[in-house]
């Protein structure tokens, strides 16, 4: 129902980037692995190969530059700076994940307690944290390395406390983030204790996460400590690491640079290693593979025969929309064609995956980035798109076409006053003045019975509830007296009394404005309600258009029946067992040819499984896809009588419906 | 069957931290499932029927009042009686997505279940999953495999079986359905229905689509704002709502025959109150349609709470001026009444049961 | 307390500013009271005897125990304390152990050194990264133009993990004493300050620009977004209108975290350059075991801190209402 089956492809990159082919093979991870070779060999070898040369002394040759028996100098008691630089790898990554996995061990403890306990308990630990975060972790690791006494050990311990914080807060917004999942409360419920919960449930699920901010932390740590010992608060001669080093060249910078630039570039080198070894892991835990370009949809021939019937607002023709996904192209919609007249309310209704929200953004032009549609004929306000240019269908869209979406909650832009939002098209489209724009927008909202006026037109969205908000969305659609409102679930957000009165609302901008009204649903018995006609979609297809009063009994698609009788309703049997259905959705990515429906099918024939069912006409206004359309029978599970559904099509219920929330209405505004 | 192995709300009250201080969700709700029976319980999003479904099975505490289950009640803040709750009750969540975690197993959610309260041995812990699988419907193949391999309505299957797994007294299914595809939601319904009648648990049918609470139900519950303000048996309650708020609920259920939508007043315009500072008196009188607002001389409803009859009555109405229970029409003269008089014979009254 | 939860409540309701900067300005209040407390309790901490430590090996212990005394180092502890914040709220921030003279002075002088860099840095990671950040956004959007994508990532992962005061002697070495087109130490006029703020604003320019980009491809993928796409809306104002406001709010939220890292990265820059600022004042301190300036300098960057993250938090909720109501 949630059109989840939506974009599957698009929004993802809005995570990591990077590291787009798996892991180490790409250019990314290759560079890591060979930077993190090259730290790996000193660091091991280092103290073996280079000790002896690093501590020995060479009275006759001090403070040299580089020469081709010293590549970079001498230090002041002539000791050769390149083995020193070599021989100080390990000393100075070891004190750097030490200190990074003491302060990871402290954080992670204090941060993941953080899920388990109660709420004072959290709310104190929280506190706790964020006091510690105030202070930038190298002023704490400062304060720290003095309190604890120069000296490597005491840097280690000082940067393990400062970076416990950081630690202490990620883990905490991880795991509250587990904390608040219904499988959590599960286990909870099931009495399970604290630390099953914490390692069965909450570390499993962050410790991916929390690795991957270890790698980088660890960077972090190296930089840190070498800028402790740059001050003088880490390691101690005789001990020496790169911060120590560099900074005793920077004494003589003035003369000789090498000595200073050469641990700095050691340090950075370092650095960097550890921050691309994050970068990689972080794109292999993303697991995203890049979609593949989808294939170029077979070219449908332009039935540019069926000349445009006059009243017809929009017409489309063998609507096809194909999205590239991981390692497959999805399909979701198979050839859609329908047309809608003006003035006319037509309820586009399916399950979830059934590619009905694609059609009504393929038919706006706004499917999200990747996606493709192809189509025989589609023309809207009577000028096909393929003939205009793109500039010129733009215009026509934007003039003669509105879109109402799902969640009023996510539709308005939170920071912009409701006033701009709605008046903008306008502005934009007609180019109205601004203070005209205005006076427009209030007569809008008056027609959605909104009160408030132009107080309202300055709040915000957020200060809105969601019936408000979506009959704001409403109002402004109504302000360019479009000729087609696709409305896109414009309900399925809200409760059952303000849905109420949100399809009053469209019903009556349909009355005054003879506007058309796409209007998508995955619930059949609103669209039976609410529309003059239905069209059924499943599988990508629209597999029977029936008008909506013929809908509870006069179905003729098996799919169609299915469905009806499988919803439960007030006005049914209550003992009637609901009907279901077997089996799944169609797979989206699936080729071969036959009906979408056949392997759910009780009625299919050999046919059904080879050949595609076209939608053809069974009647006046009656179109079916199927090759063994049920007969017109009523086939009824219910003992509703005849009489009384007939009588209701009749006077037509949702006329009577209109006048009298119109006589409400008015009784309101006259108070 | 379980008699009396029910559970029972007595007043209780259930207060959030919300952002501005503290929301009572839940407001001195009583309320009875007895063993064997299913109620249902309906509302509108922010009514509190989720929070006081956290609150029976101890997710929450509230903040007075008795919860008892089997005739005991637990206390939440000991540990040991946290644990023999969740032996007592069980839930079911709303979104089968999330409700079980994604890296284990199906197996392995199950056998969690299963060994939560008695020590299984692997075979017997074995045959208690396959036997779970079966009675939801469920092939053994799927026992290997993780959620995200699951269909939606695989999943929630799997999260009733986990739920069923400790044997319960007590199952609360909290819009179980909502999530769910028509065609995959009236197979659960139909399964959850045929269950609880085969194993005899309470169960606590939480929903906010009358349709699916009327096709399980018993008993039905409508809340509005954290109060209960109508229950009476599914029947009565269909035929013949007496509280103002539940007509309208019921008439603005969209039906697939169009002419049989039960009559009720559409709402006031105005809009939800705000949880965090209900309206005085009735909660609902600000919306009401035969409130103070449209009939002059109820200023009662503005002041005076309207408390539900005593307990034991088999329809209450938390109303002053509630419609009379054998008529379909409102007490005094409705609006739609005159306004459209070819709808009385299609008001309730004349509903099929 | 249920009942003054509930009162903070109905005042929440009723004036969310003012109980956003009142709960604001108690946490301030609290964390300066731990930054004061924890400045006190350095120099009786650090082990050994920082006096004797600063005074030199060989110092009589006549002197020693002078020093002791005028430093009120031999009272009850608590009696010290009192002393501390008395003296704290006149200005008085001791006497340096070495020099002897007033370390309140010594900051006073120094200070604003310090600020003009860390602020300076602070508008070039803003200048760069915003815009840029942005620009990636809109260009790689969606899987476009997936090489710009990977040489930004590459670039600026490359750039994040450079550290200011490598990259600070690097420069130094290359431009200011190869090239010579910078002064290499001190503050010598506005173009001393080139390298220096160069060196801190470096790597985090590359972690903003990062940030920017994610959080403008979060809101390119929004309902919003869409929603003003239905409007048919230029591309410039629908970006501008759309899309900008609500990347600003959460880039600058986590710009704001940046700036106190800065203030406290000063502490190395200006080693190496010599600047003329608090963090050099405190290397030459830490060198020279002068704790009472370590002590001082550690209360002022921190109250420092302090103070800025109060002010961006309290640009933020002007700039994002939402967040007052939210928070309060």
């Amino acid at each position: 129902m949630v059109p989840s089956s939506l974009r599957p492809a698009a929004p993802r990159a809005a995570g990591r980037s990077g590291a787009s082919r798996s892991g180490w093979a790409s250019p990314l991870g290759a560079t890591t692995l060979v930077m993190l070779g090259t730290l790996a060999v000193p660091a091991v070898a280092g103290a073996v190969l280079w000790r002896t040369a690093a501590d020995r002394p060479d009275p006759s040759a001090v403070l040299r530059g580089p020469t081709a028996e010293h590549l970079l100098g001498t230090d002041r008691l002539g000791r050769d700076l390149l083995a020193r630089l070599l021989a100080a790898t390990w000393p100075s990554l070891l004190p750097a994940v030490a200190a990074t996995l003491l302060g990871a061990a402290a954080g992670i403890t204090l941060g993941a307690l953080t899920a388990v306990v109660g709420g004072r308990a959290r709310r104190l630990l929280g506190a706790l944290i964020n006091l510690l975060l105030a202070f930038p972790a190298l002023l704490v690791a400062m304060f720290f390395a003095a309190l604890f006494g120069a000296g490597a050990d005491g840097a280690v311990c000082a940067l393990a406390v400062a970076c416990a914080p950081g630690f202490a807060r990620i883990t905490q917004t991880l795991a509250a983030t587990v904390a608040g999942t219904d499988f959590m409360a599960a286990a909870r419920v099931l009495g399970l204790r604290r630390h099953r919960l914490l390692l069965r449930h909450v570390l499993p699920h962050i410790a991916e996460p929390l690795v991957l901010n270890t790698t980088v932390a660890a960077g972090s740590a190296l930089v840190a400590l070498s800028g402790l010992s740059f001050l003088g608060l880490g390691a101690q001669p005789p001990s020496y690491d790169w911060g120590l080093l560099l900074s005793q060249g920077l004494d003589r910078i003035y003369t000789e640079p090498l000595p200073a630039v050469a641990p700095g570039i050691a340090i950075a080198f370092a650095a960097v290693a550890f921050q691309l070894l994050g970068e990689v892991l972080a794109g292999a835990a993303a697991r995203r593979a890049r979609p593949r370009q989808p294939e170029e949809p077979t070219a449908h021939p332009a039935r540019a025969g069926r000349p445009a019937a006059a009243d017809h607002v929009l017409e489309v023709e063998d609507l096809r929309v194909v999205l590239p996904a991981t390692d497959r192209v999805v399909r979701p919609v198979r050839g859609v064609t329908l047309a809608l007249r003006r003035g006319e309310m037509v309820g586009l209704v399916g399950e979830s995956g059934s590619g009905k929200s694609l059609t009504a953004l393929a038919i706006a032009d706004l499917l999200p980035d990747g996606a493709r549609a192809t189509w025989g004929t589609h023309r809207f306000l009577g000028a096909d798109a393929g003939s205009s240019s793109r500039g010129e269908r733009r215009r026509r869209l934007a003039t003669g076409m509105a879109m109402i979406f799902q969640n009023p909650a996510s539709a308005f832009n939170p920071s912009l006053r409701i006033g701009t939002q709605m008046t903008e098209a306008v502005r934009a489209h007609h180019g109205t003045p601004r203070a005209q724009a205005v006076e427009q927008a209030l007569a809008a909202l008056q027609r959605v019975a909104l009160p408030g006026g132009r107080r309202l037109l300055r709040s915000r969205p957020f200060q809105l509830s969601g019936g408000q908000r979506q009959r704001v969305a409403i109002a402004a659609a109504s302000m360019m007296r479009p000729a087609l409102i696709v409305a896109d679930e414009p309900t399925t957000a809200l409760d059952v009394t303000v849905q109420r009165q949100i399809m009053d609302l469209l019903r009556r901008i349909r009355r005054d404005d003879a506007t058309a009204i796409l209007f998508i649903s995955h619930d059949i018995a609103l669209v039976a309600d609410a529309c003059d006609r239905v069209l059924v979609m499943y599988g990508g297809t629209i597999v029977e258009n029936l008008p909506a009063r013929e809908l509870a009994a006069g179905a003729r698609h098996p799919y169609t029946r299915m469905l009806v009788a499988s919803v439960p309703d007030l006005a049914a049997d209550r003992d009637r067992p609901l009907r279901t259905i077997e089996g799944g959705p169609p797979d989206p990515c699936a080729t071969a040819p036959g009906c979408p429906f056949h392997d759910r099918c009780p009625h299919r024939l050999d046919r059904c499984a080879v050949e595609s069912p076209v939608l053809s006409p069974l009647g006046p206004e009656h179109e079916v896809a199927c090759w063994g359309p049920l007969p017109p029978a009523p086939f009824r599970g219910q003992r509703v009588t005849e009489a009384a559904a007939t009588e209701a099509a009749e006077t037509g219920m949702t006329e009577t419906d209109v006048t009298e929330t119109d006589v409400v209405e008015k009784e309101e505004a006259e108070k | 069957m379980r008699e009396g192995a029910g559970l029972a709300l007595h007043d209780v009250t259930v207060r959030h931290h919300g952002p501005f201080g503290p929301v009572t969700a839940v407001d001195g709700v009583s309320l009875e499932v007895p063993g064997g029976r299913t109620v249902g319980l309906v509302g509108e999003s922010g009514s509190g029927k989720s929070t006081l479904a956290r609150a029976v099975v101890g997710l929450d505490s509230p903040s007075a009042g008795r919860i008892t289950v089997g005739g005991r009640e637990y206390r939440r803040r000991r540990a040991a009686d946290r644990r023999r709750l969740g032996q007592q009750v069980q839930l079911v969540f709303q979104d089968p997505d999330t409700a079980l975690d994604p890296r284990m197993t199906v197996r392995q959610s199950l056998a969690e279940s299963a060994g939560a309260f008695v020590r299984l041995d692997r075979r017997s812990r074995e045959q208690r999953i396959g036997g779970l699988l079966e009675l939801v419907g469920l092939d053994a193949g799927c026992a290997d495999r993780v959620p995200g391999r699951l269909s939606g309505g695989q999943r929630q299957r799997v999260a009733v079986a986990r739920a069923l797994a400790v044997d319960p007294a007590v199952l609360i299914a909290d819009e179980v359905t909502s999530a769910l595809d028509v065609s995959v939601r009236a197979a659960l319904l139909t399964m959850l229905r045929d269950l609880q009648r085969r194993m005899g648990f309470a169960m606590l049918f939480i929903s906010h689509d009358l349709a699916a609470v009327r096709h399980v139900s018993d008993v039905v519950a409508v809340m509005y704002l954290g109060r209960v303000v109508e229950t009476a048996s599914t029947e009565n309650l269909l035929r013949s709502p007496r509280h103002p708020y539940t007509r309208t609920l019921l008439s603005a259920v969209p039906s697939l025959h169009a002419g049989r939508r039960p009559a009720g007043e559409p709402l006031l315009p105005a809009e939800v109150p705000d949880p965090a500072s209900p309206p005085a008196g009735c909660r609902f009188h600000p919306r009401c349609p035969v409130g103070p607002n449209r009939r002059p001389g109820r200023e009662v409803c503005a002041v005076r709470d309207p408390q539900q009859e005593a307990a034991g009555q088999p329809h209450r109405a938390a109303c002053h001026f509630p419609y009379r229970a054998d008529d379909g029409s409102p007490h005094a003269g409705g609006v739609h009444r005159g306004a459209n008089g070819d709808r009385a014979p299609r008001t309730p009254g004349s509903l099929p049961s | 307390m249920t009942t003054v939860s509930a009162r903070l409540g109905a005042l929440a309701r009723r004036h969310p500013w003012a109980v956003f900067c009142g709960r604001r300005a108690v946490r301030l209040t609290v964390s300066l009271f731990v930054v004061v407390t924890a400045s006190f309790a350095m120099i009786r901490l650090v082990p050994g005897d920082p006096v004797r430590a600063a005074l030199g090996v060989d110092a009589p212990p006549d002197l020693v125990a002078a020093k002791r005394h005028e430093l009120g180092l031999d009272r009850g502890l608590p009696d010290q304390y009192r002393q501390y914040l008395r003296h704290l709220t006149h200005g008085d921030l001791g006497v340096s152990l070495v020099t002897g003279e007033p370390v309140a002075d010594l900051i006073r002088a120094r200070l604003p050194a310090t600020l003009l860099l860390a602020v300076l840095a602070f508008v070039c990671v803003l200048a760069v990264a915003l815009p840029g950040g942005l620009l990636a956004a809109v260009w790689t959007r969606g899987g476009r133009r997936p090489r710009v994508e990977l040489a930004f990532t590459a670039t600026t992962s490359v750039m994040a993990g450079v550290p200011d005061f490598v990259l600070a002697a690097g420069l130094t070495a290359q431009l200011a004493v190869a090239l010579r087109l910078f002064p290499v130490a001190g503050d010598l006029g506005p173009r001393s300050y080139v390298l220096p703020v160069l060196a801190l604003a470096f790597a985090p320019t590359a972690v903003l620009l990062r940030i920017v980009r994610v959080e403008t491809l979060k809101v390119l993928a929004s309902d919003h977004v869409r929603a003003a796409r239905a409007k048919r809306l230029p591309a410039v104002p629908l970006h501008l209108r759309h899309v900008v406001p609500n990347t600003l709010t959460a880039s600058l939220t986590l710009a704001g975290n940046l700036l106190p890292a800065l203030i406290a990265g000063t502490v190395l820059v200006e080693k190496v350059f010599a600047w003329p600022g608090i963090g050099s004042a405190m290397a030459q301190s830490v060198a020279a075991q002068d704790h009472a300036v370590v002590e001082a300098s550690v209360l002022v960057l921190g109250s420092a801190v302090l103070v800025v993250n109060f002010l961006v938090d309290l640009a933020l909720a002007l700039l994002d209402p939402r967040s007052v109501i939210r928070k309060a």
